[in-house]
């Protein structure tokens, strides 16, 4: 059986204010051609100018991603002409990418097969295109095409990985921690879906000729197209045929990669160095004042909240989402137990929130009030019960927790007299299940459990209630 | 003050049409008119309109100009009396009618090129030295005709008219900046701007007998200038005299944040340093390239000579070696198209300019560019996508590039030795129209003696050093330019030679008689308002 012999190329949309060579801000959903203006539009005479934030972007990612930063560095105009680039090239990096030579680590629970370090070949910056959007007229019968400027020249980078994966899944869990490094640095949204994430992948069978595959828009998109690539190039090698090196498109829809142009006649895209822009020199104290304010990466991350007793599962869904991330290390700042903590926080907290189709930033709950819910269970005042009932209101009210114990009733009776009365009660209403419970069912301990909560609203202290149930029913013997 | 003297210049057959007179404060240097125009004596509206009534009158004849914006010349004309007026901070050019080439961007105005493919297209935007000028005051009057997309050196590429030379209207004014050298030759502005890729200002400078510069590269923004060849291209000024042009170099130069290449550093006093005398600066002599095939033997002539006036002047003379420089022309033409082909990808009919409807989109893009750019344009833009070529661009372009090093280096060497260099601008004076357009090789060759400088991105003006007859055939004196060549940033010792060379010659004060129906009149500036009030 041949093994995939899988690398991707990624393209990352910058999150900056403006564009990558004009002022133009970035805007996601704005009315089209209205984010543009002669440099995005590239009208005659109009100049790029570098956006510096970019720039610090990718020296970020390329740093986080272990990469050589170069100390000089050149744009390149790629030539080629589409309606959607409007200058008839794009201004890219050629054999002087920004940073290279680095690894990503793939975390070790992710996937069955353990954690692996996959190479970055390069990491470089390049603008994005207009966006094209294709029609047909019905009423004319012809085809037509409208373009939107408003992406033109958003600044993208694009990271090249060696061909180091060896399954669609590896492929995936790849693609998930790059976005997780983006997120934590919050250079990117990694948004899929708004193409903030496009992926082109490069696939063969045992390092032999490899097809590349375009327009894969979801994760999904990225497995399902390596699944029914590998597949293909296995059943042609079976007939006896040769992988050919060809460029190929995802069809979404049918569930199939179609062939585009062979890489054989692929165009010429004549590089040769930006006149317009000066070469880059990177200065070497820049690169180490990016490098100590980088935040904590995800590979970092994870390693610390395992050692905090998380399981893997749990360090590495908090390392991919930077937001709850923070929001665990802001509870644990104000003293909630970790394990407790990763917990709710990933448990309830997000059951809660998935039904009620919310995000986390759109409700009052904060770390320390999570914490002082925590707390609460901790301290006997109410039960886990009555904490998650608790929960579910601290998420749509901003009222203090204890306030909000105190006005639903919540608060965990652990008085054993009273608790007494009403394991007496209960055994009382029902002799033919005392019985039966001394006769040896000790299953129905539950049952006369589940009374009690009954009478207490579920606020009887059910250690307490455990110990008295057993004396009182041992008792009537 | 000098008064003009008035050269004899050839009415082109055909064309041998009464004109009204010029308004001689027109042919004034803009340093004589701006006085009066600060003391009141003349008004901005009334200088604006005598341009106006002159390109009326003239330029059917000379055909600087490719479009005319005479009533937001008047509009402007009228605020900048008025601000006067009222006390208010007009600016040293306050008033006084320029031009631009027509490849520099103006808001709301037809931006060509001179190109079919551009045609109807208007600006939204001003470029850089746009704004600058008109923030110092100065009043736009139109845009000149230029080679289609600054490629040629007669102004015959043009797609939309001829441009003739003032001092023979049979031939042509040089380029790629015909227009604009044309328009200040013959009164129709007193400034001009210009851009110089490989020799596109210094070339038309030298002839129609003018001063023009071109800059360091970087010194004047390019934003708002339609690329040619983006590492090359710069623009400068033409002027009737040195104090003229430093005002206009003093103008346009300095940083802009909308360019990328533009250098950082101030700009000196350029007027103020024409006070100053130069010193024994070291000129040198590059006896290399006087020995280049092409050089016409009177226009060596006449360089030698000037070069012994500059002696006597007192500069000192060494001679100085160009190794390299004589690979210039082969060099640019791989550079220049290389650039080009990536400029002028933008005019693909899609979003402003021609567009030629197609089967598809290829063929679309295919009729359209076929249809919008000249032979010129297209013979550069495939060679430079050859050039570029995979297969082709280690042995062209990066070769290239590897010459155009050297070249540098070779200047670099030089200026060890010496503080300028001088060299004659053009091999031969100003040809006559279509006796180079059937072979581009000898239309290159134009160019020999300012590209070499273009590739190193040294500053350099051309001046003029003398009149001479025509080698063959009959017709009047014509113009021969020298070139002054800096090292980088030395603009201001370019100027302050070339200023003294000037004053000594005093051929800055000669004007062709095309201006004028009356041969050998002299204008006497101290009558210059009397006459004013006459017409």
């Amino acid at each position: 059986m041949p093994k995939p012999t899988i690398g991707l190329e990624v393209h990352v949309q910058l999150r900056t204010d403006s564009k990558m060579f004009c002022a133009c801000p970035m805007e996601f959903g704005a009315e089209p051609n209205t984010r543009v203006c002669p440099v995005c539009l590239a009208l005659p005479g109009s100049l790029p100018v570098l956006n510096r934030v970019a720039l610090e972007s990718t020296i970020a990612l390329g740093l986080a991603l272990h990469c050589h930063i170069t100390p000089f560095s050149q744009f390149h105009r790629k030539n080629y002409f589409y309606p959607d680039l409007p200058k008839g090239y794009q201004i890219s990096q050629y054999d002087l990418p920004l940073a290279s030579d680095g690894y990503l680590t793939l975390p070790k629970e992710s996937i069955a097969a353990s954690f692996k370090k996959v190479g970055i070949i390069r990491v470089h910056m390049e603008e994005d295109t207009a966006k094209s959007i294709h029609g047909a007229s019905l009423a004319h019968n012809v085809g037509y095409a409208l373009l939107d400027f408003n992406r033109s020249g958003v600044p993208l980078l694009e990271v090249v990985s060696a061909p180091d994966l060896e399954s669609p899944e590896e492929a995936s869990a790849y693609l998930v921690e790059l976005r997780a490094i983006l997120r934590t640095l919050g250079i990117s949204s990694g948004n899929m879906e708004e193409g903030a994430l496009r992926c082109d992948v490069n696939i063969s069978l045992d390092r032999g000729t490899r097809a590349e595959v375009k327009n894969l828009n979801s994760f999904r998109a990225v497995r399902k197209a390596l699944e029914y690539e590998f597949q293909r190039q296995c059943e042609r090698v079976e007939r006896g045929e040769a992988v050919l090196l060809e460029t190929r498109h995802w069809d979404e829809a049918k569930g199939v990669t179609i062939p585009g142009r062979s890489k054989e006649e692929a165009e010429d895209y004549r590089y040769f160095p930006e006149p317009d822009l000066l070469p880059l020199e990177i200065d070497v104290r820049w690169v180490e004042q990016v490098h100590r304010s980088l935040p904590e990466l995800p590979e970092g991350r994870r390693e610390r909240l395992a050692s905090l007793g998380l399981h893997p599962s749990e360090a590495i869904t908090l390392a991919h989402n930077p937001e709850l991330a923070c929001f665990f290390d802001g509870a644990l700042e104000v003293g909630a137990p970790p394990k407790e903590t990763a917990n709710w926080l990933l448990g309830e907290v997000q059951r809660i929130l998935h039904a009620g189709g919310k995000s986390l930033e759109e409700t009052p709950l904060t770390p320390v009030r999570l914490a002082e819910l925590l707390r609460l269970i901790q301290q006997g005042v109410i039960s886990s019960k009555g904490g998650k009932a608790l929960l579910e209101v601290m998420l749509t009210s901003d009222r203090p927790p204890a306030e909000l114990v105190e006005a639903l009733g919540l608060a965990q009776v652990s008085d054993p007299v009273q608790i007494r009365l009403w394991v007496q009660e209960a055994i009382a209403a029902n002799p033919k299940q005392s019985e039966q419970y001394r006769q040896g069912k000790e299953a129905l301990l539950a049952f006369f459990a589940g009374q009690v909560m009954k009478k207490s609203f579920g606020n009887a202290n059910p250690e307490l209630l455990d110990r008295i149930l057993k004396e009182e029913l041992q008792a009537t013997a | 003050m000098p008064s003009l003297e008035c050269l004899p210049s050839r009415e082109a057959k055909g064309y041998q049409r009464k004109r009204k007179m010029i308004n001689p404060l027109l042919m004034q240097p803009a340093h004589r008119v701006l006085p009066l125009l600060r003391a009141g004596e003349i008004s901005s509206v009334e200088l604006v309109r005598a341009a106006l009534d002159w390109i009326a009158e003239a330029d059917p004849d000379l055909g600087a100009f490719l479009y005319v914006a005479e009533a937001r010349a008047m509009a402007r004309a009228i605020s900048i009396d008025k601000a006067r007026h009222q006390g208010e901070e007009v600016g040293p050019l306050a008033g006084l009618p320029v031009a631009l080439k027509d490849n520099m961007c103006q808001r709301d105005t037809p931006t060509t090129c001179g190109s079919r493919i551009l045609e109807g297209f208007r600006s939204p935007y001003d470029a850089t030295v746009v704004r600058k000028l008109e923030e110092a005051g100065a009043v736009i009057l139109g845009k000149c005709n230029m080679d289609e997309f600054a490629m040629g050196s007669s102004t015959e590429n043009s797609a939309f008219q001829q441009t003739r030379n003032p001092w023979d209207l049979e031939r042509v004014p040089g380029g790629s900046s015909g227009g604009s050298a044309a328009a200040v030759t013959a009164g129709e502005v007193y400034l001009s701007l210009g851009s110089d890729t490989g020799g596109s200002i210094r070339q038309p400078a030298s002839f129609c007998g003018l001063p023009g510069m071109k800059p360091t590269y970087g010194r004047v923004s390019r934003y708002g200038l339609v690329a040619f060849a983006s590492s090359l291209d710069q623009i400068g000024a033409f002027a009737r005299n040195i104090p003229d042009l430093a005002l206009a170099m003093q103008t346009i130069s300095g940083h802009d944040s909308l360019d990328s290449t533009s250098l950082p550093e101030a700009v000196p006093d350029y007027l103020g340093a024409l006070q100053r005398e130069p010193g024994a600066l070291r000129v040198g002599v590059a006896k290399d390239q006087l020995a280049l095939e092409g050089l016409s033997p009177s226009v060596r002539q006449i360089f030698e000579e000037a070069i012994a006036k500059l002696a006597g002047l007192g500069f000192l003379l060494e001679e100085v070696t160009l190794p390299h420089a004589s690979y210039g022309l082969p060099t640019y033409y791989l550079i220049a198209p290389a650039e080009c082909s990536a400029n002028l990808a933008r005019f693909d009919g899609i979003r402003y300019g021609l567009r030629e409807e197609g089967r598809d989109l290829f063929d679309q893009y295919c009729r359209t560019r076929r249809q919008g750019f000249g032979a010129e344009v297209r013979r550069r833009i495939m060679v430079g996508t050859y050039a570029l070529s995979a297969g082709y661009r280690e042995a062209f372009y990066l070769k290239a590039q590897k010459v155009r090093t050297l070249i540098r280096q070779d200047f670099t060497e030089a200026f060890k030795r010496v503080d300028l260099i001088a060299l004659p601008t053009t091999p031969t004076v100003a040809f006559r129209f279509g006796e180079r357009t059937e072979d581009p090789l000898s239309m290159y060759m134009a160019d020999l003696f300012t590209i070499p400088i273009s590739l190193a991105g040294l500053p350099a003006l051309s001046l003029p050093i003398d009149w001479i007859p025509p080698e063959e055939g009959e017709g009047p004196p014509m113009p021969v330019g020298m070139q002054l060549v800096g090292p980088a940033m030395a603009e201001t010792r370019v100027l302050q030679a070339a200023y003294c060379y000037e004053k000594s010659s005093g051929l800055h004060d000669l004007i062709p008689s095309f201006v004028n129906d009356r041969k050998g009149l002299r204008f006497d500036p101290q009558q210059c308002s009397q006459i004013w009030g006459q017409i």
